[in-house]
């Protein structure tokens, strides 16, 4: 016999983009905090994804968990030049908010309001979506983030010309290559092995 | 270190040791060092576990495939050939890209504010020929794929218990999403740096 789905307790499904906390109930059983390995441990590089059932039920497949891990830090974190953090985590929201990752967009645009202080902006692309007018900088940022998430990629010279004109040298450009494909790689693995919860008001 | 250990990025890119795009990946260290290293977790692993290599190539040259990504869908499709595969695995994974291919992302949103933005598009299910050819397992894993692959935000626990069904572990279906995901990254990169230095 085949092992069966968890069914996630009731709960609120988020119906709009957000920039408030939610919650991600697994479809598939995580490894029990109590069972994990020190090698599972490790996989998880930072203590306390311990709490979080996402890495936990990553944590399966250890190796392919730890390397993820380390590459998303370094994109993401990486203080050496290129592209602003805050910009960064924009390409983040704008490719999570075309393929339709509410959990994955909610996290990253709350990091890309709290970078930029650009609350307003953040809030345009979660309500308006990738066509939003936010400036032209992220416009351009926004854009190619988009043509490169299309299923084939759009990404072509023209976005590369764009950014350049924006003000971006290759290491930045570069950085949104990296920033946006990197999501492209999370929104799958979080849009299909749960789903997000709201968490209930205070 | 064998030549299907070297720098999968740098090969499909065409980046040479000096060039401005390996000064630009050598900024990011770590990235580099693990998206390889990532690769090498789901495709030529330790332990392959129950996951055959075969099945990891299939998956790959099939998701390189879908996205229309010529010479890196080669380049899985010639570690499938040297994974062992079958001829007629390898043309059946060709048939099943070529019965597959679409745009995205498409897909639904809960009901709500965001319906207006729910873009209907095919759900792939492999032909019984191809079927066939895949043998027992492959199918669901393809079938899961393309959802993943171009509509991604229509996920649902019946597709995964498709696959529990078809014989694949909770634990295989995440090393599965992993090679998918992951594939869709590697992809991309490969795209953005090629279309920064120029190269069409």
């Amino acid at each position: 016999m085949s092992e069966k789905v968890l069914v996630p307790p009731d709960h609120t499904v988020p119906t709009a983009f957000t920039r408030a906390q939610l919650d991600w109930l697994p479809w598939l059983e995580p490894l029990a905090a109590d069972a994990l390995t020190p090698r599972h441990i490790a996989s998880l590089v930072d203590a306390a994804r311990l709490k979080s059932p996402y890495f936990r039920l990553l944590a399966r497949d250890p190796d392919a968990l730890e390397a993820r891990t380390r590459t998303d830090k370094d994109i993401f974190y990486n203080p050496d030049a290129g592209l602003p953090r805050a910009e960064r985590e924009l390409a983040a929201a704008a490719t999570s908010r075309f393929n339709g990752c509410l959990y994955c967009a909610s996290v990253h645009a709350r990091h890309a309001a709290t970078y930029s202080k650009r609350e307003d902006d953040v809030e345009r692309l979660l309500d308006a979506g990738v066509t939003a007018d936010l400036g032209e900088r992220w416009n351009a940022i926004v854009a190619a983030s988009v043509a490169l998430t299309a299923t084939p990629s759009a990404f072509a010279p023209e976005h590369v010309e764009r950014l350049r004109r924006a003000g971006l040298d290759d290491l930045a450009i570069s950085d949104v290559i990296h920033a946006a494909a990197f999501f492209n790689w999370a929104n799958r693995l979080m849009l299909s092995l749960g789903e997000p919860a709201a968490t209930p008001g205070p | 270190m064998s030549a299907n250990d070297a720098d999968i990025i740098d090969a499909l890119v065409g980046i040479t040791p000096g060039s401005a795009l390996d000064a630009i990946r050598a900024r990011r260290p770590e990235a580099r060092a693990h998206a390889q290293a990532t690769y090498r977790a789901l495709f030529t692993p330790e332990a392959l576990g129950a996951i055959s290599a075969q099945e990891r190539f299939a998956l790959g040259t099939f998701v390189a495939g879908l996205h229309g990504a010529t010479a890196v869908a080669a380049a899985y499709a010639a570690r499938l050939v040297d994974s062992g595969s079958a001829a007629a695995t390898k043309d059946a994974v060709e048939t099943a890209i070529k019965e597959a291919r679409t745009h995205g992302p498409y897909g639904s949103y809960p009901a709500g504010p965001l319906s207006r933005e729910d873009t209907a598009g095919p759900i792939y299910r492999v032909g019984a020929a191809t079927r066939q050819a895949l043998g027992p397992r492959l199918p669901s894993a393809f079938e899961h794929t393309h959802m993943l692959v171009f509509h991604p935000r229509d996920a649902a626990p019946a597709s995964l218990q498709a696959l529990l069904d078809a014989g694949w572990s909770t634990t295989d279906i995440v090393t599965l999403s992993q090679i998918v995901a992951f594939l869709s990254f590697q992809i991309r990169v490969v795209i953005g740096l090629r279309t920064l230095a120029g190269r069409p």
